[in-house]
């Protein structure tokens, strides 16, 4: 099962159309929808957690692009900026799944990012601001 | 007859150094030299030891001339990128100190403040080379007729700008620890509440004031490495209390010593000098700060032989007793500890954090061992060393 969270933008040419339902008909998919609103000029965003088969999800995203979706993925990473670190080691002390730790004894601080929760503490206790939150760019397939 | 066995005059090292004769080593190279072949062997063959530290260094700041507009302002208020900057000094003349935040700043309205921007950011955006938006105001006066004066500096283009700092390189600090029941920010970062984490910031056995505790070769004159460029030590910095309890092997156990240093800021680079914003706290310069020490004789090099293992500094609560001006300590331990990972405290291991920066430390101390070895850098000898009380 494989699920992620999309945020979608409807042109205003489809505002009015059903489409996401179809991702149930069409392609077996679940979804819950976390936010949706219709902005003054009429173009439509919403937030949902789409959930099927990796096969089925990939050929749901591309039934929405087909209709003319914008689909982004909403999910985060921290990444580091490297030029920006001066491996202090301050974030260790806010860490608390020990993504950010010291690599003993030449006192660098590593950052492991399959360890990192994106709790996101270290973006404002790290001195020199070498975190940063960004849009996950791992696009799903493509 | 002489009291020590080896006896090199700050000459005699300079004249090394220009023939290309010179051994330069680090603080952390020379403990296990001196280990090996003794303090007179080694006092013999090195002949300089380099020391590094890099770490907000609150009591920093800039002196900026920003050059005369037409007509001419003798400005009462100045602002860089939006940060006030001191201005009660002669006409184009300003001080920009580091832990001054922006004037929009929320500071700790919405808490803990994260403090984004403030002088020591602008120092750093200025030594990247980026341009920075003055503004400056005045009452005028009949030589100086301009009210108000706004314009877009770079440092290539300012007439002068000179890092000034009143209080680098402190000779020890404390390891604080918070004893409330409530997560407290302060300089020493984050801390969370019943001592759950212990916050130290001292380069240890690479820090320049540790290696040579009684201030033999260090005072006005001592040619140094400062925010990337050579810099001098121009007094002894504030706050300088070098009478404070001391191990045997001479080195305070709480903070003693400070540097006053000085330096070109048109020569410095933004790797060296970095603005930081410390969560709940404020702003503040992080400063690359190295001095060579000069092997004069086998007692100096015993000096800098001093190894975390010898090296101790006091618990102090941050919680409540630092704010409260209580100096009590709540028990000592050594930098080799401290750099470990964890420290012994009231009978639980407790995680510990470091805020200066090792791997910039041992960077810099190799920098300087560089620069000497190829006879581009020379000791500066002190026109009079620090005081001793």
């Amino acid at each position: 099962m494989y699920s992620k969270i999309l945020i979608l933008r409807f042109p205003k040419t489809e505002v009015e159309k059903p489409i996401v339902c179809y991702l149930v008909k069409d392609y077996d998919l679940t979804f819950n929808i976390l936010n949706a609103s219709i902005l003054p000029r009429k173009e439509g965003i919403m937030v949902l957690e789409l959930t099927g088969t990796r096969k089925n999800f990939k050929e749901g995203v591309k039934y929405l692009e087909h209709r003319g979706v914008q689909v982004q993925n909403a999910s985060q990473e921290i990444k580091r900026i490297p030029k920006r670190c001066s491996h202090c080691g301050t974030c260790t002390s806010v860490c608390p799944t020990g993504a950010l730790s010291i690599q003993r004894p030449e006192m660098l601080v590593d950052f492991n990012q399959t360890k990192c929760s994106v709790c996101e503490l270290c973006i404002t206790a790290c001195p020199t601001r070498a975190m940063e939150v960004r849009p996950s760019n791992k696009t799903f397939f493509k | 007859m002489k009291k020590h066995k080896i006896n090199k005059s700050y000459q005699d090292i300079n004249k090394k150094i220009k023939t290309g004769d010179v051994v330069v080593v680090t603080a952390e190279e020379i403990i296990d030299i001196v280990r090996e072949e003794g303090p007179v062997e080694a006092a013999r063959r090195v002949d300089v030891v380099t020391t590094g530290t890099f770490a907000p260094m609150c009591s920093s700041g800039a002196f900026i001339n920003f050059g005369h507009s037409v007509p001419r302002l003798k400005a009462s208020k100045v602002w860089l990128n939006n940060v006030s900057a001191y201005a009660g000094i002669a006409a184009v003349d300003c001080y920009i100190g580091a832990t001054e935040p922006c004037e929009d700043d929320p500071l700790n309205k919405v808490y803990p403040g994260e403090f984004n921007y403030g002088g020591g950011h602008v120092i750093q955006d200025l030594v990247a080379g980026k341009s920075v938006y003055l503004k400056a105001t005045a009452y005028g006066t009949d030589c100086y007729p301009n009210r108000m004066a706004e314009k877009e500096i770079s440092l290539r283009t300012l007439p002068s700008a000179t890092l000034c700092n009143p209080r680098n390189g402190y000779q020890n600090y404390n390891c604080a620890v918070n004893l409330t029941n409530k997560t407290v920010y302060t300089y020493m970062g984050t801390l969370k509440p019943r001592a759950a984490n212990a916050n130290f910031c001292s380069a240890g056995q690479l820090s320049p004031l540790l290696n040579d505790p009684f201030y033999k070769t260090i005072g006005l004159g001592t040619r140094i490495f400062l925010g990337g460029a050579t810099g001098y030590v121009t007094w002894y910095g504030t706050q300088h209390n070098p009478s404070v309890e001391r191990t045997n092997k001479s080195v305070p156990k709480t903070p003693a010593g400070t540097l006053w240093v000085m330096g070109d800021l048109k020569k410095m680079s933004p790797k060296w000098l970095m603005g930081v914003s410390m969560q709940g706290y404020g702003c503040s310069l992080a400063v690359g700060l190295g001095i060579p020490i000069p092997i004069l004789n086998e007692e100096i090099v015993q000096y800098t032989a001093v190894s975390d293992e010898e090296l101790f500094t006091q618990i102090v609560d941050y919680g409540h007793d630092y704010a409260h001006g209580i100096s009590k300590t709540y028990g000592q331990v050594s930098y080799a500890e401290l750099k470990s990972g964890s420290i012994k405290f009231r009978g639980e291991e407790i995680p510990t954090v470091p805020m200066s920066s090792m791997v910039r430390a041992r960077e810099i101390a190799e920098m300087l061992k560089r620069w000497i070895s190829k006879g581009k850098f020379m000791i500066g000898e002190p026109q009079f060393t620090l005081p001793m009380k």
